[in-house]
């Protein structure tokens, strides 16, 4: 579990793990609603504490203002320099305006610009100029910039006008420094933010912890399932916890409980069934016995028989052998069938073996016209039961040999590091695809009309396939209508690997197509 | 525990077997191959016939009413040598093993031709007539074995093997040094042409071990080749 998380990219753990879906739903949708949230906290506390500012700006304008339209209105012309009277007025704001660094005062006078010490005019923007020029008073937000070496900084300009007799009015702006309730502002955005961060780790943590709590019932189960399958039948949940995960437990439960019942059923079945077989096999090999035994006995005096009799009695020797052959091939299946059939393990020589076999059906070779050669090329020793590897090279022996339309036959052995293989190819009337299909089917025949010259019972090849399986090997058929057909029988060279790959292909090397394979 | 009838007189075969028309068709065979038979249906009356009867061989099917066909078979090698073939219908089964562990000298499954049984009763039997007059006396490891005396000693005292355990230690004894495989012991020994039930080989040499390893666990006269088969351990001076 742990192993594969860590392969799987994000899209397929979302398909794959609960808990991961779970708190990535619940983590995006936590951190949508924060972001609102957050956004909407600072957005009004911004509001509000800049609209106090401004508030407090305004009035603190006000009132100099006023003083300084009364003191300025008071002065006679005729006694007084307005110019001086203006900047001396000025420059008592400023010094007001330095106590608690409130603000900072500049005038603007038809000729100068007069205020507080080292203020550069662009910090006063020019939309404010022309509001000045009206009644009122009128502020917006603007950076305070310095001529000296100070930093700007944050702030709000206040601008309103004086009029002075017989003069054009002055503009005066007051610029507050918002530096304060910008660091405050940024102090309440840090805190929302680290909030924001907490509740989103925090949130996880709790609902994978949740969901783990939620989904152990469905984990239990998940084992519990997998412990029925590797056989511990009477392993039972814990009935425990809410209403549906008791019944999720219960219903697991209730279900090995069938499940442990049918099975001793069925095992019960199968073993009265290899019994039954184990049975049939010594009862009818008994009388069987008996009766080849007095049928070979008539079949020595056939010839002081008549006609009639005499070929009677070659018949029922004859058809006693098929008999005979038969029910071996059936008790042979019936054995793989209840999983009874066991390997005798031994280290073979496959392309010796290969010979031994292709002599044995030599002479019948040789009766239809076929030649049989043995070509081997690697290491062939294989751990394998010899005498089932044989029973498999003698059937797809007999089987070239019976289709093999008198052409050549050849017989290829090859090993390779993690197996063996050997390839029987004819060059006969092979079969189709879809034939190939079925040729390892029980009873299965190419042409049913066709006669049967070598005999066999029509089980060779599913006992030869069966063979093959046992051995954790593969055996594969390829055939094409008149290029005749190739049985490859591959086996592990340590006896309990799977075979991955065959020494030799499945098909035949003069054969130049790559496709109209059939494997099995 | 060697017959000493007269080799003119027809071999003894005494077939044991419930199935009364299989057993009365071996009486037919076995009658016109030449040889005297008796017939015993039940396993509980076997040693009782055989004691009567004497047999040079006995046939005996597995399966049995009375007594079992293993627990017969044991009976019979408690007192004698004389070859025991098993007639058996299940000879992929523990059965066998079990069989030849009692002692049985062979096995033939069911169904058989006549003639194979006939040639596994002629390879049991005919074996008294081999003798090399000229390399009477054998060692192998620190056994002496007399061939025309069929003896085999330990010093002094006298190991009692059944004519078959004497066989597969004299084909070993002949060539020491030669690793046998078991095909080739079951060709030189049971006369099976073709390869076949190795098992034969392993419980005989079993058997045999038993009989005259020192330690059994431990062979050092018929020894293991992994691989091959078995050899005959080195000679000592006994």
């Amino acid at each position: 579990m742990r192993r594969w998380l860590t392969r799987l990219n994000p899209l397929q753990l979302w398909s794959r793990s609960l808990p991961y879906r779970v708190v990535t739903s619940t983590l995006l949708a936590a951190v949508l609603i924060l972001m609102a949230t957050g956004w909407f906290l600072t957005a009004q506390s911004v509001q509000g504490v800049m609209a106090g500012k401004t508030q407090a700006s305004l009035a603190e304008a006000s009132s100099v203002v006023t003083s300084m339209q009364r003191d300025l209105s008071a002065t006679d012309p005729r006694t007084t320099s307005l110019g001086e009277r203006i900047t001396q007025l000025t420059r008592e704001a400023a010094n007001r305006g330095k106590v608690g660094n409130q603000y900072f005062v500049v005038v603007e006078t038809s000729i100068a610009q007069i205020g507080t010490e080292g203020v550069a005019s662009a910090s006063i923007p020019d939309s404010i100029r022309a509001a000045a020029d009206g009644d009122g008073l009128w502020s917006t937000p603007t950076v305070i910039r310095f001529t000296d070496s100070r930093a700007e900084e944050p702030g709000l300009v206040v601008a309103a006008r004086l009029v002075a007799p017989g003069q054009e009015p002055y503009r005066i702006f007051f610029l507050f420094s918002t530096a304060q309730e910008q660091q405050t502002l940024a102090v309440v955005q840090q805190a929302t933010l680290a909030t924001g961060l907490f509740v989103i780790v925090g949130l996880a943590v709790m609902v994978y912890l949740i969901s783990l709590q939620m989904l152990r019932p469905v984990r239990d189960a998940r084992l519990a399932a997998e412990r029925l399958a590797a056989g511990h039948l009477t392993d039972r949940m814990k009935v425990t916890g809410t209403e549906d995960l008791a019944g999720l437990a219960r219903s697991m439960n209730h279900m090995a409980a069938e499940l442990e019942h049918k099975i001793t059923e069925l095992e019960h079945l199968s073993a009265v069934q290899q019994r039954f077989v184990s049975d049939v096999s010594h009862e009818l090999r008994t009388p069987l016995t008996t009766i080849r035994m007095a049928s070979e006995v008539i079949h020595a005096h056939r010839f002081s028989f008549d006609a009639a009799s005499g070929r009677s009695a070659e018949l029922l020797a004859a058809e006693l052998d098929r008999f005979e052959e038969l029910l071996a091939d059936l008790l042979e299946i019936s054995r793989f069938d209840a999983g009874a059939a066991q390997l005798a393990l031994d280290d073979v020589d496959l392309h010796g073996l290969s010979i031994e076999e292709v002599s044995g059906v030599q002479r019948l070779a040789e009766e239809s016209g076929s030649a049989v050669t043995v070509l081997a090329s690697g290491n062939c020793v294989a751990e394998v039961d010899g005498r089932r590897i044989r029973r498999i090279l003698r059937n797809l022996l007999t089987n070239a040999i019976e289709h093999g339309e008198g052409a050549p036959i050849m017989v290829q052995v090859a090993g390779d590091e993690k197996s063996v293989a050997i390839a029987v190819r004819d060059h006969g009337v092979g079969f189709t695809v879809a034939e190939g299909g079925q040729v390892f089917n029980r009873f299965w025949r190419a042409d049913p009309s066709r006669g049967r010259r070598v005999g066999g019972t029509g089980l060779g090849l599913s006992i030869a396939l069966e063979d093959a399986r046992l051995h954790g090997g593969w055996l594969t058929a390829w055939g094409r209508p008149g290029e005749g057909a190739q049985f490859r029988l591959t086996v592990p060279r340590r006896a309990g690997d799977t075979v991955r790959s065959s020494p030799l292909p499945l098909i035949p090397d003069d054969v130049k197509e790559d496709i109209d394979a059939i494997s099995s | 525990m060697l017959s000493e009838a007269p080799r003119t007189a027809p071999a003894r075969i005494l077939v044991v077997d419930d199935d009364e028309a299989l057993a009365e068709m071996l009486h037919i065979v076995l009658e016109s191959e030449g040889y005297d038979a008796r017939l015993c249906h039940n396993g509980g009356t076997a040693l009782a016939a055989f004691h009567d009867y004497r047999p040079d061989l006995v046939l005996l099917d597995l399966m049995l009413p009375g007594r079992d066909g293993v627990d017969v078979c044991r009976d019979i090698r408690e007192e004698s040598g004389v070859p025991v073939i098993m007639l058996t219908a299940k000879s992929d089964t523990t059965d066998v093993v079990d069989g030849l562990a009692a002692g049985a000298d062979d096995y033939v499954p069911k169904p058989f031709k006549t003639q194979e049984l006939i040639a596994r009763i002629k390879t049991r039997l005919r074996r008294h007539v081999v003798a090399d007059s000229d390399n009477d006396t054998l060692r192998i490891g620190d056994l002496m074995i007399r061939v025309n005396e069929h003896t085999v000693r330990r010093g002094d005292s006298e190991i009692t093997l059944t004519p078959l355990e004497f066989d597969l230690l004299l084909a070993l004894a002949r060539r020491p040094r030669q690793a046998f495989t078991r095909e080739v012991l079951l060709e030189e020994v049971w006369g099976y042409r073709h390869a076949s039930d190795t098992r034969l080989v392993n419980v005989h040499v079993q058997r045999l071990r038993s009989k005259i390893e020192k330690d059994p666990e431990k062979p050092e006269i018929i020894v293991t080749v992994r691989g091959v088969g078995y050899r005959a351990g080195e000679s000592k001076s006994a």
